[in-house]
């Protein structure tokens, strides 16, 4: 299954499903990142990890690792 | 009673604005209970039976980030009666979930919708009416940067509080609903009835702190727990995901009523400056182009100055008004300097010995005959080296070199025939305003400067007051100015960037990318640095950083570096290049090592983070927040500094001599009560190399202030044939030297420091366990110095060489083979 962390930039998915538990899951489930949220890719870090994605209508950081538990399509 | 209203919302939502312009100047800043997190309380202007407090910036109610347990655990335990619910109005789809659970609670919830002129610019429009009816609460619009609306909340968050009702109004889907129902019913019907739903939802998303508080009985747990499993079995996910998952459906129904969106998809101006300092090329220069600007400000341009006036001037000699004067005195004071040290070139000048007889001196100097060169040794105040130094007896030549004084023999005569043999006085010169030292002085003397008083007060007032009143404020200046930065900084949004381009080093060590900070403001001033680690979000980053941010030599232990690689290892630039690379492996090392330790391993830390809009911080904020972090500084370290700074003073200048207890000139340190701690402790630093009560005292006089160190040394080490650096290197060889270094360089800071550890840590164990660390490392690095050192040079010890090899062993143990796991719920609970 493909997740947000093959995504590349400049892209819009949608979530499919969360990998996981605990803190990390839900506090990217808090920020807004659920089931069929749309997603969009804008950038890299100038260092290649974290990513940032833009998702409700605002900017969000995540890093690679755990945007590896988010599945997409 | 007074009313209690708690301010709630998202980070970045204009809550902190907001509650300055409910509360005015009626505040009160502290920390909540035994934790870092910060916590703000005041009086509303309109009604000061009102008291709002301000919970900290949460996106939810979770039980795993301590500000999120910390705003929970007030609301449910205290009890506030009425939530003013802050929300952005330019992101309410992530706003609205927060309210959604507060509306939970059973208390009394008003939201107050901030930046509608932005919403009304972009043409976006809210029907209020429509979400008010849907979320079952009052709704005001405000506007909290231009003030709109602000009275309006107020009021009726108060009017909410004294009879006002929430009740909420979405519902789950029927699974859920259904095993809620049997949840109430089973285990908190004993509730009271206002407080039930919240709870029920909360043991049915299996909340561990919640059912930790609820004791619920093994039984009914099995019982409830068979119906959560169904409800997660139906609707194919966890418990706590199905929550969160219908929490957000329920808001897009909603907003599909009650909100129009203008127009989607275009970049605002926040996304276009973002793209381009964000961006994968321009990030990073752009960032040390920032960092280098903060540096200069902080340390070079503003700071130094700031720093300099408070601890020369207001805590010193005295200073020249706005400067006037200074260029005028600096260039007298240097001519007064190098005719002092011509003379001496060629005759032997004594113009503190008793009989001293100006007239004389002159007529006897214009006998003296010679020519051509001599030379003089010349000493560095700050670092005690020495320097010989050429001059010319009848005229310096036009291309004379660095190593020549500037004044001729000749020339120097005829200087002091005219302006006579007394150092020139500052206060001469332009608008002098003496310092808060010598304005005591003028209270405690009488005319001839002769202490009116006894000299132990004398002493106590001057040296242990005085001075320790000046360490104390001597740094704040300059930390208002760091801290001005820091605000516009985090108000404008980019502090946040910075984490964002930065995270893939520091998570290594345990650190957060906004650790960066705290670290260069260290290189100038550990004190600033630590304080500035409060940028920091996540507490178990923020106490990583105060535990690591002064190994990195600050500005004082710069002279005691020179003068250590001057004494001992021939001036070598390496000996300092080295001291800041040791400083930095410090730090790595320290990171990951404590991060795997049991004190921080309990908070999971996701780097899940968003990053606000940029937007103009407004000026107001940014100097409160300025000053509130520049007060507390003096509030709570304040007393610390203080009184060792005194103790300190008094163990340093009282002592046993010939028999007697008595005070101690300057120069009888060595007699002093901390000579004799000094020579009792010895013993423990002799793995180190240096197990000799002169270095320990000059270690201990070093937490007064680190500079301290070379004046202690140099009272100790002198007085005997040849200069200090003569006796320095006597008593030390290269490898005891840099072991002696190492030590004070990586070992507790000064007193002024621990004090901003000790306000920043907010707790008593942890800046023990923070100081306690640092000596510890400090020691066992010393130590594998030394011994290692001493195999290589052939002064081997076999018990002190197995030590180092265990203290290597378990370093390497800690750094590459213990694994780390990143925990996955919060250890910590919070008593409110």
């Amino acid at each position: 299954m493909k997740t947000l962390r093959d995504v590349t930039v400049g892209n819009t998915v949608k979530v499919v499903q969360l990998r996981g538990e605990g803190a990390v899951k839900r506090r990217i489930m808090d920020m807004g990142i659920t089931r069929g949220t749309e997603v969009f890719v804008r950038k890299l870090a100038p260092l290649g990890d974290p990513i940032e994605v833009n998702v409700r209508g605002y900017e969000l950081s995540l890093r690679k690792a755990d945007a590896e538990m988010i599945e997409v399509e | 009673m007074d009313i209690r209203i708690a301010l709630a919302g998202n980070p970045n939502s204009g809550k902190t604005t907001l509650f300055n312009k409910l509360t005015g100047s009626n505040q009160f800043v502290g920390n909540w209970p035994g934790v870092t997190v910060e916590k703000k309380e005041g009086k509303l202007i309109v009604d000061k039976e009102v008291v709002l407090t301000d919970l900290p910036g949460i996106y939810s109610l979770s039980p795993y980030t301590l500000e999120e347990v910390v705003a929970r655990n007030y609301l449910i335990e205290e009890r506030p009666n009425a939530i003013l619910n802050i929300v952005d109005g330019t992101n309410l789809e992530r706003n609205l979930y927060l309210t959604t659970q507060l509306v939970e609670l059973g208390i009394p919830v008003v939201i107050a919708i901030n930046m509608m002129d932005v919403v009304r610019k972009n043409g976006d429009k809210i029907n209020i009416q429509e979400l008010s009816r849907q979320l079952g609460c009052k709704i005001v619009e405000i506007s909290a940067l231009k003030g709109t609306g602000v009275k309006e909340a107020a009021a009726a968050a108060v009017e909410a509080a004294q009879n006002g009702k929430t009740i909420p109004q979405h519902t789950f889907s029927g699974p859920v609903e259904h095993a809620l129902a049997h949840i109430e019913e089973a285990a908190v019907h004993g509730l009271p009835e206002e407080q039930q739903r919240w709870y029920a939802i909360k043991v049915f998303e299996r909340d561990d702190k919640v059912l930790e508080q609820l004791k619920i009985s093994k039984e009914t747990l099995d019982h409830i727990e068979k119906d959560i499993q169904a409800a997660e079995k139906e609707l194919d996910d966890d418990a706590e995901s199905i929550i969160t998952n219908e929490r957000y459906l329920y808001i897009a129904e909603i907003l599909k009523s009650s909100y129009k969106k203008h127009k989607a998809g275009q970049l605002s101006t926040s996304d276009k400056i973002d793209k381009v300092v964000t961006n994968r090329w321009l990030g990073l220069p752009i960032f040390a182009l920032v960092m280098a600007l903060v540096y200069w400000i902080a340390m070079v341009g503003v700071g130094a100055s700031a720093t300099d006036w408070a601890n020369d001037g207001l805590f010193g000699d005295g200073y020249h008004l706005f400067g006037i004067g200074t260029s005028a005195y600096e260039e007298e004071a240097e001519a007064y300097g190098d005719a002092m040290n011509a003379i001496s070139a060629f005759y032997e000048l004594d113009t503190e010995a008793e009989n001293f007889d100006a007239d004389a001196a002159l007529a006897e100097l214009k006998t003296v005959t010679g020519e051509g060169t001599a030379t003089v040794t010349v000493e560095d105040e700050e670092t005690l080296a020495t320097e010989d130094m050429t001059v010319y007896f009848d005229k310096v030549p036009e291309d004379a070199g660095d190593d020549v004084i500037g004044m001729s023999f000749q020339d120097a005569v005829a200087y002091v025939e005219e302006k006579g043999f007394e150092e020139p006085d500052p206060a001469e010169y332009g608008v002098w305003v003496p310092g808060v030292p010598a304005l005591v002085d003028k209270l405690l003397c009488d005319e001839e400067g002769e202490p009116r008083v006894a000299d132990w007060l004398y002493g106590l007032i001057q040296d242990g007051i005085v001075a320790g009143v000046g360490a104390v404020l001597g740094f704040v200046p300059q930390m208002l100015v760091l801290f001005l930065m820091l605000a516009f900084l985090e108000a404008c949004g980019y502090m946040a960037r910075i984490a964002f381009v930065l995270d893939r080093i520091f998570r290594r060590f345990g650190l957060s990318g906004k650790s960066f900070i705290p670290m260069l403001i260290g290189t100038g001033c550990g004190i600033p640095g630590v304080m500035a680690s409060r940028t920091i979000e996540n507490e178990r980053d923020r106490r990583m950083t105060i535990m690591t941010t002064t190994f990195i030599p600050c500005g004082a232990k710069v002279p005691f570096i020179a003068m250590i690689a001057g004494a001992i290892f021939g001036g070598s630039p390496l000996v300092s290049v080295s001291a800041y690379f040791i400083g930095m492996a410090a730090i790595v090392i320290s990171g990951i090592m404590l991060k795997k330790t049991r004190m921080f391993a309990g908070d999971p830390a996701p780097f899940v983070m968003e990053l606000p809009a940029y937007h103009w911080p407004t000026l107001g904020n940014v100097l409160r927040s300025m000053w509130e972090r520049g007060w507390s500084f003096i509030k709570k370290a304040g007393t610390i500094i203080l009184l060792s700074t005194i103790a300190v003073w008094f163990l340093s200048r009282f002592g046993v001599v010939d028999g007697a207890f008595r005070m101690l000139e300057e120069d009888e340190i060595g007699m002093s009560l901390l000579g004799r701690v000094g020579s009792a402790i010895a013993w423990i630093f002799a793995p180190l190399g240096w197990g000799e009560w002169r270095a320990v005292v000059a270690s201990v006089t070093g937490l007064v202030a680190k500079e301290n160190i070379v004046g202690t040394m140099g009272v100790l080490y002198g007085g005997g044939e040849g200069t200090v650096y003569q006796a320095l290197a006597n008593a030390f060889t290269g490898i005891t030297g840099y072991s002696f270094l190492v030590f004070n360089l990586l070992c507790a800071p000064c007193f002024a420091a621990i004090g901003a550890i000790k306000r920043e840590m907010n707790s008593r164990k942890w800046t023990w366990f923070a100081i306690g660390y640092q000596c510890l490392f400090a020691y066992a690095v010393a130590l594998m110095i030394n011994q290692f050192g001493g195999l290589f040079t052939g002064n081997m010890n076999v018990i002190g060489l197995i030590a180092a090899l265990i203290v290597l062993c378990g370093m390497v143990y800690m750094l590459f083979f213990r694994k780390y796991q990143e925990a996955t719920k919060l250890e910590k609970t919070v008593k409110i």
